[in-house]
């Protein structure tokens, strides 16, 4: 036991040196990734500054940084951009709260009951493979051109790809902690809940991810086709005012949101999931 | 004979692609309180499916088993179960593993009386250092020390362990047998360990059983007679030597016949 004690006290030395190693490491690593980040903007508004400089393309057709910054700054004045963005985020929250609080059921059942599983797979593979935005005009003749289908159709768009993942992450799970715990004398309601339940957090998660990103694609899509608030009505509107500053921030909009809430749930993802061993 | 484990004449047929799979034909064992049993045998001797019923993970198509003078249905916490791929739950720390099953609604002890017990088990298997490490940062020897720690918590009768350290490097294996046996001394538990290492269960074993393929059935029981506790020492003396001469003579004669089989 003499030489096992020893070789445990080298094993923590060194974890430990490790561990401020890596601390340090890490610190650096940030510093550089937001280095990189500001740079890579800087980058995009470089080029399109220079576009426009140079005269590539019809200043006309291109607004400057400047011009669009301004446009952002009238509009929140009057208050028109608060409330498009307002619409928008409702809009996103409630189809994908209620997708996802639909998946996370449905999961369940599909994940465990095979019968349920085979009957139902061929179907939402098909359901799955359908672009949401199909289903708009459907939608606008069934609930009509108010919030109604809008927000159906991303309920839509968000319950399809986190059923997916919850499904398949239930049925891959390892049946060798199910036989540990049953053998420390757990029972069914145990095993679901100390058990199965930790190990699909991190799916859950990643089904959250999945679905927020392809609720805002369809949002987007959405609101171009019929709204009268919204980022995409935003945009319908500059457009048919051949009003370039709002269209040119309603893209920049779009890709900003949609960037910050993934980077929201990758911050929830790497709190919650410290326990998991990860590739890098 | 009331305390203790009894197989009594279990056979076990699986429905195979290929028609039945008889992976067990009337086994009869006895395994007293305080003894350790190892089971030996080549690959398809039915020694984990021999495992899965004592540990009531799976039931047998004929005979039974009891455990003091009671049939087992089902897993359950009187018999704790080491598995070769450690099990470990990789979402909970050292601690909380090891408090697991004393949180289960059969064996819940309140918080103070659980921290009690997981403060001392984890000093029995000499993880104080990193109780509240995740199973990641832990080394193969580490994690199936909390697995043994985890199967004390909750006080079983017997331990059964299925080929605990195959997975693990030979030097780092000598150590888990050796901290294996230094656990039993401290703390005594019946248990019942399957290995396909001669030496490990020459080692650590009062008795070895070699079990025979095609169909499972045991072929015979050796009797160890080395002394408790024993030390690392022990391995090169000629007593040892001698045994494992002995056991390794019928685990030979198994594989032979064993390939000269037609499969």
């Amino acid at each position: 036991m003499a030489s096992e004690s020893l070789m445990e006290k080298q094993h923590v030395g060194s974890s430990e040196g490790s561990r401020l190693r890596g601390q340090e490491k890490r610190k650096n690593k940030t510093h550089r990734k937001v280095a990189y980040f500001c740079a890579s903007f800087g980058l995009m508004f470089a080029v399109w500054e220079s576009v426009r400089a140079v005269n590539l393309v019809n200043p006309k057709l291109l607004p400057s940084i400047l011009q669009v910054l301004e446009s952002g700054a009238r509009m929140w004045s009057e208050g028109s951009l608060q409330a498009h963005m307002s619409a928008s985020f409702k809009r996103v929250l409630l189809g994908f709260s209620q997708g996802i609080a639909m998946a996370i059921v449905f999961g369940f059942i599909i994940g465990w009951f095979r019968a349920a599983r085979m009957l139902l797979d061929p179907v939402i593979n098909f359901l799955r493979a359908l672009p949401p935005i199909a289903l708009i005009p459907l939608m606008i003749i069934f609930f009509g051109i108010g919030e109604m289908s809008k927000v159906v159709v991303l309920t839509y768009a968000s319950f399809f790809p986190a059923l997916v993942v919850i499904y398949q992450a239930l049925v891959g799970l390892d049946p060798l902690y199910i036989r540990a715990a049953k053998a420390l004398g757990a029972n069914n309601f145990e095993i679901f809940k100390k058990v199965i339940l930790p190990q699909l957090v991190p799916h859950i998660i990643t089904a959250c991810r999945v679905s927020l990103g392809v609720c805002w694609a369809t949002l987007v899509a959405a609101e171009l086709i019929a709204a009268q608030k919204g980022i995409g009505a935003m945009m319908v509107d500059a457009q048919n005012f051949f009003q370039m500053p709002p269209l040119v921030l309603g893209i920049i909009l779009i890709g900003a949101i949609s960037l910050a809430m993934d980077a929201f749930v990758r911050r929830v993802e790497q709190k919650v999931t410290a326990w998991q061993e990860k590739l890098s | 004979m009331d305390k203790g484990i009894i197989v009594d004449k279990v056979s076990m047929v699986y429905q195979g692609v290929k028609g039945k799979v008889e992976a067990l034909r009337n086994v009869d064992m006895i395994v007293a309180p305080g003894d350790f049993v190892s089971i030996i045998g080549p690959s398809g001797c039915g020694k984990t499916t021999l495992m899965n019923i004592i540990a009531g993970f799976l039931e047998p198509t004929a005979g039974q088993v009891l455990i003091d003078g009671r049939k087992i249905a089902g897993p359950g916490p009187d018999r704790g179960v080491v598995f070769q791929q450690y099990a470990v739950f990789p979402w909970l720390t050292v601690r909380e593993n090891v408090e697991f099953g004393l949180t289960l609604s059969t064996n819940y002890r309140p918080p103070a009386e659980r921290k009690e017990i997981v403060d001392r088990l984890i000093e029995l298997v000499g993880l104080r250092d990193f109780q509240n490490a995740y199973p990641k940062e832990l080394s193969g020897g580490m994690k199936q020390r909390v697995a043994i720690a985890r199967a004390y918590a909750v006080n079983p009768k017997v331990l059964l362990m299925d080929e605990p350290f195959g997975a693990l490097d030979a030097q780092t294996r000598q150590f888990m047998q050796e901290a294996l046996l230094d656990i039993l001394d401290r703390e005594r538990k019946t248990v019942i360990f399957i290995t396909h290492s001669v030496e490990e269960a020459a080692f650590l074993s009062s008795r070895v059983v070699v079990m025979a393929t095609r169909p499972g059935r045991i072929r015979t029981e050796i009797p160890i007679s080395l002394p408790y506790p024993r030390d690392p020492t022990v391995r090169s003396s000629p007593q040892f030597i001698e045994i494992k001469t002995e056991i390794e003579k019928y685990v030979r004669e198994e594989f032979q016949r064993h390939r000269e089989i037609p499969v």
